[in-house]
This record gives C-alpha cells, sequence and structure tokens, in this order.
C-alpha cells in the first residue's frame, strides 16, 4: 500500500460541479472536489520493459492545475482512466532493474504512453519518432490515459510509488541534481516547442507568458535556434529577470504588448473603431505559452502577414480568428516532446543537457510533502506572483 | 514705466510665495534668506502696431525695403514660427498674422502670384487647420489653404527637400525645397526668448532630421552654455554656419518681433504680480482660482489653463538681413527679461508651469516637464547657471504618468523603452535615436497624423543634458514618485523634505535662488 494524491472525479463531472472562481484551498475543500490524499494500492510492473520508480520530486504542471481546477477541456476526459494519479514531471529511482538500467537508477520520465508503453503496433506517429502524436492512447494494455499522470494504470509522480516503460526512460547523469532533473520533462517539451518554431537566424520572437512554459521555451530558443530579438511577456518581476538570464533581448508588460513589439519591429499599429488593435508588421514568430483568450488573440495581432504562431499553452476558446485569415498566418501547436525532434535526438538528450548547464538554480522554488498538497497547489497557482517558477512535491517526505 | 526684474530676499515678514506647479499653483514658505528672482514687470508696447510693421518692412536693417525686393512671376515662400510660440498662446489677432497680411499686401501691389505660406515646424507637430488659422488669421487661411498653398513643413518629404550643401564644419545644410528654390523667403518671427530668432528660424525650422542631427545632438547641447546666448552656443554656431550656407543660396528676409511680459490677464492676474503687493481683490482672486483648480477634476483644470491667451504687447519690430535684425531682437529681450543676480546659489528652485513649446493643446508629460524645468528654466541665464556646479535643483511638477497618444506616440516608447534602459543622454543617443528617428510608424504619424517626429523627446533629453551634467541633485516636490525616478531623479512630498534630501551635498543652511517665473525672465549670473 502507498500513499497518493488521487483524482477520483471525472474532469467533465468535476467541470459541471466546480465552484467557479476562488482560491484552490477554497475550490479544494468545496463539495465537488476531485482531488483527496489515500492509502491505495501499488501499481505493478508484471510486463516486459515495465518497472516501479519511486518518486524523488514530482512537479506541478499547468495541465494539472487546470484538471484541478476544472479549467481543462472536456476534449481531455476522453484520455484519461479514473481515478488516477497524477503527476508527470518526475525525477525517482527505479526500484528493480528495467532491461539495461539498474535499480537505483536516478530517471526522469517522458510521461506520453506511446505504442512503445502500450505494447501495441507502431502507429504513424510513433513509426516516425513523433511519439508525441501518437494514435494508440486508449488501446492496448495499459488503460486509456494520453501520458503518465493521467491514467489509472500507471501511478503518477504525486505518489509514493509508480511504474514506467523503459522507451519512457532516461537516466539522469551524476551532475544534475534533483531539483534540476525534475525539470527535464518541462524543459523537453520547450525543447520541442523551440525546434517545431521552425526559427530562420536573425527571425524576431515574442514569447507570450512568463510561467514555466514561456521561461523554458525562452531559453531553448535560445539555446537551440538562431532566433534575432526574443521579446518575452512577462508580467512579475522574478519573472522578468529569468526571461532576461534565460536570454530574452528584451521583456514587457502584458498591456505594453503592442507597443513593444511595435517598436521592436517597426511596425504599424492599427487600431479600429470597434474591436482590439492589431499590428501590421510585427514578429515573425510568436509562442502563446499562456493559452488565455486574451493571450491567443493578442500573438495573433502581433504576427506579420505570412508568420507563425505556436499554440505551446493549452488554448482556451474564443479567440478571434481574423488575424489568421487577413494575415495568413500559420497556426501550429506544441504537445508535450517527440522521441525524434528536427535535431534528430529525442527531445529528453536535449532537456537533460539543458538541465545540466543553463542557469536554472532556484527555478524549484518551492517543495511540499504530499500531505500540503492544498498548500501546494495553492502555491502553484500563485506562482508567478510569488516569484516562483515551478513548485514540487518532495515525495520521499510524505 | 515698467519695473526692472527685482531680487528679493525672504525674511519674516515675505508672505507664502506662488509657485507654479503644472496646472496650479502652490503657495510655498521658503527659508529666510532665500533670494527670489521676479521677472522684470510688462514694458509699455509699441502703441500703433500697423505702423510699425510698416515701418520695419519699409527701412528694413542692411537690406533694400520689402516692396524693391517684389516682382512679378517671382517665387515668394513666407515661413512663420509655429505653435511652440509664444508661450501661453497669444490673443488674437496672433502678431504673425499682421506681419503676413502686411506682406501679402505689399506682395499683391507687386503682383506676385505665386505665393507659399509654410509653418516652420521642423520636427514639431502638425498643426491643424485650427491652429494654422489661430496663426494667419481667418482671411489668410481661407485665401491659402483650401489650395494648398498654407501647410506644415514635412521633414519627411524627401521629394520637397533641397540638400544645400555643408558647413565648413561639414554639416549637411537640407531645407525644405520650396523654400530652397524661393526667389524671396520671408520668415515671420515671434522672439519670446533669447534663444528664438536669427539663423535658428530658417535653418532649423525648415530642416530636416539629416540636418537637424548636426546641433540636436547630447554633445552640442551639453556644450550650449547657455541657449539663450547665440555667441557661446555650440547650437546656435552651428545654426548660424548652416545659416551662411542657406543664405548664400538663398535671400532671405527677416522679420522679428519681441512682445512684452504681459501674459496673465483676468482672473488670472495676480500671477503677474508680486505677492507682498497684491490688493484684497488679487488675494480674493488667487484664493478663488486656487480653491477652484483644486477642487476641478483634470479635464476641466486642464481646460482653464489651456484656454489662456496672453496679453502680450509688442515690443519691437525689426526685418531686413538676419544678423543686425537678431542683434536688436536681442537688445530688445533683454531688457525685458534680464535680470541681474548675483553669484550662484547652492540650491536653485523653479516652478514648472502648465505651458511649455512642446505641449500647447496638449498634456505636459513626464519628460516635457523635466525639459520644460531642466531644459529651458535651467538654462534660462546668461553668464553662469544660477546654481553652482554640483548643486541641488528643487522642481515643483506634479509629473503625473499621462501622454498623449495623438501628439507624443514615441514619449510614451522613449519612458517606457529607453530610460528604463539609461538616462545617459551619450548612451541613448548611442543606442536608440537612430532607430527612433527612422521608425517607420513615427514617420508615419509625423507625416499624417499631429504627432511630434520619433526623434523629438531625446531632443528633450538632450536639452536637459547641461543641467544633468552640472547638477549634483534634481529633486521633484509633490510629484509622481514612479514617473521621478524613471527619469533618475527623486522625488519628496514637501520643500522640507527636500531640502533634507539635498543637505548630503549642499548642507544644512544652503544659499537658495527662487526663480519666480514665468512671466519669463533671464538671470544674468554674475
Ligand atoms: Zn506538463
Ligand atoms: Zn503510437
Amino acid at each position: 500500500m502507498m500513499l497518493a494524491l488521487e483524482m477520483y472525479r471525472s474532469p467533465a463531472k468535476y467541470l459541471a460541479a466546480k465552484a467557479v472562481g476562488g482560491r484552490i484551498p477554497g475550490i479544494l475543500t468545496g463539495p465537488a472536489a476531485p482531488l483527496r490524499l489515500v492509502t491505495i494500492a501499488e501499481p505493478k510492473a508484471e510486463r516486459d520493459g515495465w518497472a516501479r520508480i519511486r518518486p524523488i520530486l514530482s512537479g506541478i504542471c499547468g495541465s494539472d492545475l487546470g484538471m484541478v481546477t476544472g479549467h481543462t477541456k472536456l476534449y481531455f476526459s476522453a484520455m484519461v482512466s479514473m481515478p488516477f494519479v497524477p503527476g508527470h514531471e518526475i525525477v525517482g529511482e527505479l526500484l528493480e532493474d528495467c532491461e539495461d538500467l539498474p535499480k537505483g537508477t536516478r530517471v526522469v520520465m517522458d510521461s506520453v504512453l506511446t505504442c512503445a508503453a502500450r505494447g501495441v503496433e507502431f502507429c504513424d506517429g510513433c513509426a516516425s519518432g513523433n511519439t508525441n502524436r501518437c494514435d494508440r492512447i486508449t488501446v492496448g494494455h495499459v488503460a486509456p490515459g494520453l501520458q503518465t499522470g493521467f491514467c489509472q494504470d500507471t501511478g503518477g509522480g504525486w505518489g509514493n510509488v509508480m511504474v514506467a516503460h523503459r522507451s519512457q526512460l532516461y537516466a539522469v547523469p551524476d551532475g544534475i541534481s534533483n531539483e534540476r532533473a525534475v525539470l527535464t520533462e518541462p524543459l523537453a517539451c520547450a525543447v520541442h516547442t523551440a525546434l517545431r518554431a521552425k526559427i530562420k537566424p536573425g527571425e524576431s520572437v515574442l514569447i507570450s507568458g512568463a510561467g514555466a512554459v514561456g521561461l523554458f521555451a525562452t531559453l531553448a530558443l535560445r539555446e537551440l535556434t538562431q532566433a534575432g530579438r526574443i521579446t518575452v511577456v512577462a508580467k512579475h518581476a522574478k519573472q522578468r529577470e529569468l526571461a532576461r538570464a534565460f536570454g530574452a533581448s528584451d521583456v514587457v508588460a502584458p498591456d505594453e504588448v503592442f507597443r513593444g513589439v511595435r517598436r521592436a519591429t517597426g511596425a504599424f499599429w492599427l487600431k479600429p473603431e470597434l474591436g482590439r488593435e492589431f499590428l501590421l508588421g510585427g514578429v515573425d514568430v510568436a509562442v502563446d505559452a499562456v493559452g488565455s483568450k486574451d493571450s491567443i488573440d493578442t500573438v495573433l495581432r502581433v504576427t506579420k502577414a505570412g508568420g507563425r504562431v505556436v499554440l505551446s499553452g493549452m488554448p482556451s476558446t474564443g479567440a478571434d480568428l481574423s488575424p489568421v485569415w487577413f494575415r495568413e498566418l500559420e497556426l501550429t501547436g506544441t504537445y508535450a516532446s517527440a522521441r525524434e525532434e528536427p535535431n534528430g535526438r529525442p527531445a529528453f538528450e536535449t532537456a537533460l543537457e539543458l538541465a545540466a548547464k543553463a542557469p536554472l538554480d532556484g527555478v524549484v522554488g518551492a517543495t511540499y510533502p504530499l500531505y500540503r498538497w492544498r498548500e501546494a497547489l495553492d502555491h502553484a497557482q500563485s506562482a508567478g506572483r510569488l516569484g516562483t517558477v515551478k513548485v514540487a512535491f518532495d515525495v520521499r517526505s510524505a | 514705466m515698467s519695473r526692472p526684474g527685482f531680487v528679493l530676499e525672504v525674511d519674516d515678514r515675505t508672505p507664502p510665495l506662488l509657485v507654479h506647479n503644472g496646472e496650479g499653483f502652490k503657495l510655498e514658505r521658503f527659508p529666510l534668506g532665500t533670494r527670489v528672482v521676479y521677472p522684470p514687470e510688462a514694458q509699455a508696447p509699441v502703441r500703433d502696431v500697423e505702423e510699425a510693421i510698416q515701418n520695419a518692412l519699409l527701412n528694413p536693417l542692411e537690406s533694400e525695403p520689402l516692396p524693391e525686393l517684389l516682382r512679378p512671376g517671382m517665387r515668394l515662400t513666407i515661413a512663420f514660427d509655429d505653435i511652440s510660440l509664444p508661450l501661453p498662446p497669444m490673443k488674437k489677432p496672433d502678431i504673425r498674422q499682421r506681419i503676413i497680411e502686411a506682406v501679402l499686401t505689399m506682395a499683391a501691389d507687386a503682383g506676385v502670384d505665386d505665393v507659399e505660406l509654410i509653418s516652420a515646424n521642423a520636427l514639431h507637430r502638425r498643426l491643424t487647420p485650427n491652429e494654422l488659422r489661430d496663426i494667419v488669421g481667418e482671411r489668410v487661411f481661407r485665401s491659402f489653404y483650401p489650395d494648398g498653398k498654407l501647410y506644415n513643413f514635412d521633414a519627411e518629404d524627401a521629394a520637397n527637400l533641397t540638400h544645400l550643401g555643408q558647413t565648413k564644419h561639414g554639416e549637411d545644410v537640407e531645407i525644405s525645397k520650396r523654400a530652397a528654390e524661393s526667389d524671396l523667403l520671408v520668415y515671420v518671427n515671434v522672439n519670446l526668448v533669447a534663444m528664438d530668432g536669427g539663423h535658428k528660424s530658417t535653418s532649423i525650422g525648415l530642416a530636416s532630421y539629416k540636418s537637424l542631427k548636426h546641433h540636436h545632438n547630447s554633445h552640442t547641447m551639453i556644450h550650449s552654455r547657455s541657449f539663450m546666448d547665440h555667441k557661446v552656443s555650440k547650437m546656435h554656431h552651428s545654426a548660424w554656419r548652416m545659416g551662411e550656407v542657406l543664405t548664400s543660396h538663398v535671400k532671405v528676409f527677416q522679420i522679428e518681433t519681441t512682445l512684452n511680459n504681459d501674459i496673465f490677464g483676468g482672473p488670472l492676474e495676480f500671477l503677474q504680480k508680486r505677492e507682498w503687493e497684491w490688493s484684497i481683490k488679487d488675494q480674493a482672486s488667487m484664493l478663488a482660482a486656487k480653491r477652484g483648480i483644486d477642487l476641478a477634476p483634470t479635464r476641466v483644470r486642464r481646460k482653464i489653463f489651456q484656454d489662456v491667451r496672453a496679453n502680450y504687447g509688442l515690443t519691437g519690430i525689426n526685418a531686413g538681413k538676419i544678423e543686425p535684425v537678431h542683434e536688436k531682437t536681442i537688445e530688445a529681450v533683454h531688457s525685458q527679461h534680464k535680470v541681474e543676480v548675483q553669484g550662484q546659489a547652492d540650491v536653485a528652485i523653479m516652478g514648472v508651469p502648465f505651458v511649455g513649446p512642446y505641449n500647447v493643446n496638449s498634456i505636459m508629460n513626464p519628460i516635457l516637464a523635466a525639459c520644460m524645468g531642466l531644459g529651458y528654466y535651467f538654462n534660462s541665464y546668461i553668464g553662469q547657471p544660477i546654481v553652482r556646479k554640483d548643486g541641488a535643483v528643487i522642481l515643483y511638477h506634479p509629473v503625473d504618468y499621462e501622454f498623449s497618444q495623438l501628439h507624443h506616440p514615441s514619449y510614451v516608447d522613449f519612458f517606457e523603452e529607453v530610460l528604463s534602459e539609461s538616462t545617459d543622454p551619450a548612451t541613448i543617443e548611442a543606442k536608440f535615436e537612430k532607430q527612433y528617428a527612422e521608425d517607420p510608424w513615427y514617420i508615419h504619424l509625423y507625416r499624417t497624423s499631429n504627432a511630434y517626429h520619433g526623434v523629438h523627446p531625446f531632443y528633450m533629453w538632450y536639452w536637459i543634458s547641461h543641467a544633468l551634467d552640472h547638477c549634483g541633485d534634481i529633486v521633484w516636490v509633490g510629484a509622481n514618485r514612479k514617473s521621478v525616478e524613471r527619469m533618475g531623479f527623486r522625488s519628496a512630498s514637501t520643500l522640507q523634505d527636500a531640502l533634507e534630501m539635498v543637505s548630503h551635498s549642499v548642507g544644512r543652511s544652503p544659499s537658495i535662488t527662487y526663480l519666480h517665473n514665468p512671466p519669463h525672465l533671464l538671470a544674468d549670473v554674475r
């Protein structure tokens, strides 16, 4: 038996019942709270290639918060199996040998549950190395679930024991601390974003959002591409500071985006009599790392004609797509990361290199034991304001 | 007979003194011993303005009378000072209207029919049709504006600029093509302070950025001490060199006018007087105005001040060749504005009023407030600054974070982007000026809307570079802390606090000089 946080109410039902607004503890102690701390049976690793892992640190991701607060799209609910233990950003220790990896190896995990993990014939996505585009996420010998952390059978990082398939695992080199290693999964997503954005040398980029997604995207773009000017939209002082440290050429406040981009690119700034302003001209590539209607609206309006907009945060509905039509924008999404990225390598390998050398000290700004999960989620929800990038569970101390 | 400027030393009988503070004023008790420099009272105006104009045009200095320069078939261009002069704007009719009408009458008599009128606004914003009408008057406006013969100068209209050559210092002289190709260029000037007029009129007012950047830069402006003395101002030296090139290509007939200090009339007349001479009536109107202003919403308060039209009497008009005309002008300006001040002080205090050259009918944003205090007023000296090297300047203005998006779009960006990176004039010049000067959006707004040119906030900042270099401390009283700090200054809630803050550099009992303007004064610091 083990201690774990369990998501036990389906997002769809929770969405219908949730108390709107309010702080996280309010939501979580309300009658419809979807999460609880329980003692449950450990997940089993009976098939070849599977092994048990004891998580050390386990991050709280925006998608976890979306799930818990009922903001996640219903689109998602067909790809999870209830109840499940959340947590897909982990650094942990193997409790037994896993093929070539001996017991005790420190590992990080690509959480996507692909054909390889499910023991089915490879789909086109998996066959081509685009494992994040796997079409088989609801079949095979693992319960439905697009990722570990959304699947009944695997357990997740927010519990004392979980299982993973060898295809998901990467050994952590000795020099990398747990606090850095736990960032590998979000860094891998950022690596994927940076490489998917297809930035040509010197092109200007806007990154809307300076939470973990936006900041890591900034870092990855600076490290892996020859982007020219990178402008980051950041609300809070600590975010601004980190954005600069991670390679932003300039940082603007959310209400300064139009002015900042206009200045940076010499664009023309139009204000229609009705509706929102937009630029003629603007950045070559914009990355939305927030997902809100406002943020998406804004990036669409400040990207130059023929430019590219990359949706990296989980998008909400209701954005105005007129600029996509009028400016012939290329609109693309980035989800998780791939085994074979455009640079021919797994995103996780590149991410581990970043985790080793990037200025990431202090990025994990707070850790909580599992039993203080309400505070942990509350902190994660207001991380930006509190000057924290990443909040994690310290699962060992549970 | 008017009284000359006057220096008073504050003693225990001195009442609280009026300090201009944006769209409002304060009554401040100054420390004992503070020297208050009052502007001279308004000189008696010329009695018959029409006669004075005729006289100037018919008896010019070192030039044929105007009618002799006019002939059929010639190309005549009349350029005139834009809305930045005088301050506040003058009651109608504007002196420029009267002169332009007189010139046009002589031109008509001579059979000249190719006439164009150009507002010499350089990189200032375009004037609106109404603003042009206020300057030239209804009749001239109606006759010329609809046909496009009365217009704003456009420094970005490459097709309508002419490069006349370079000075011996390698400075480009590029001006309005129409002016350059005219048989005669008549310049109609209003000279409010000693900085205006002379070769500055044509070689700056009708020039492009390419030409202006030779003197509107941090190096030149820091070495222009002061702008009010064209003989020692590097900016003026450059303008004078350009003037030589310009006048070797174009015949210029310069008409310069000087105004007296009669600014505030009606219910604001007390602003014109010295506090201890306020009558019961003055005190009553002061209290009424103060209460009204303090209670009025911003919009109303702004309207009250923007509607101020000064009485100004004409003190002189001279026409002819630029240099001798300007000599006379400077003489007249000095005799109206000059106040003798004995020695420099440790601390200078100045109240920044509601209007400066670049916010007529608009908002005095933080950069313009700084420029008004540290550019205009600080530089309003001849000889030496009123405050000693490394002394302190204390300014009054609310310095609200407020910008006109219509008139000052590049100022907002300058404030947010440039000043957050550096406040050092040379640094920002090197890093940002070109970008701002060439930004297509600012150029678009300058040419088609009513925006100051993108580079204009840089010029404002260069203008204060002499003060930045000279002063040890700059503190604003009662100002928006964030705006003031962004510009690299400090703020205090009261004069006492401000004096406390500067005491580490000037001591606990510094000598203090308060420049009591406006009306305008020119401190002749001995
Ligand atoms: Zn995630
Ligand atoms: Zn697959």
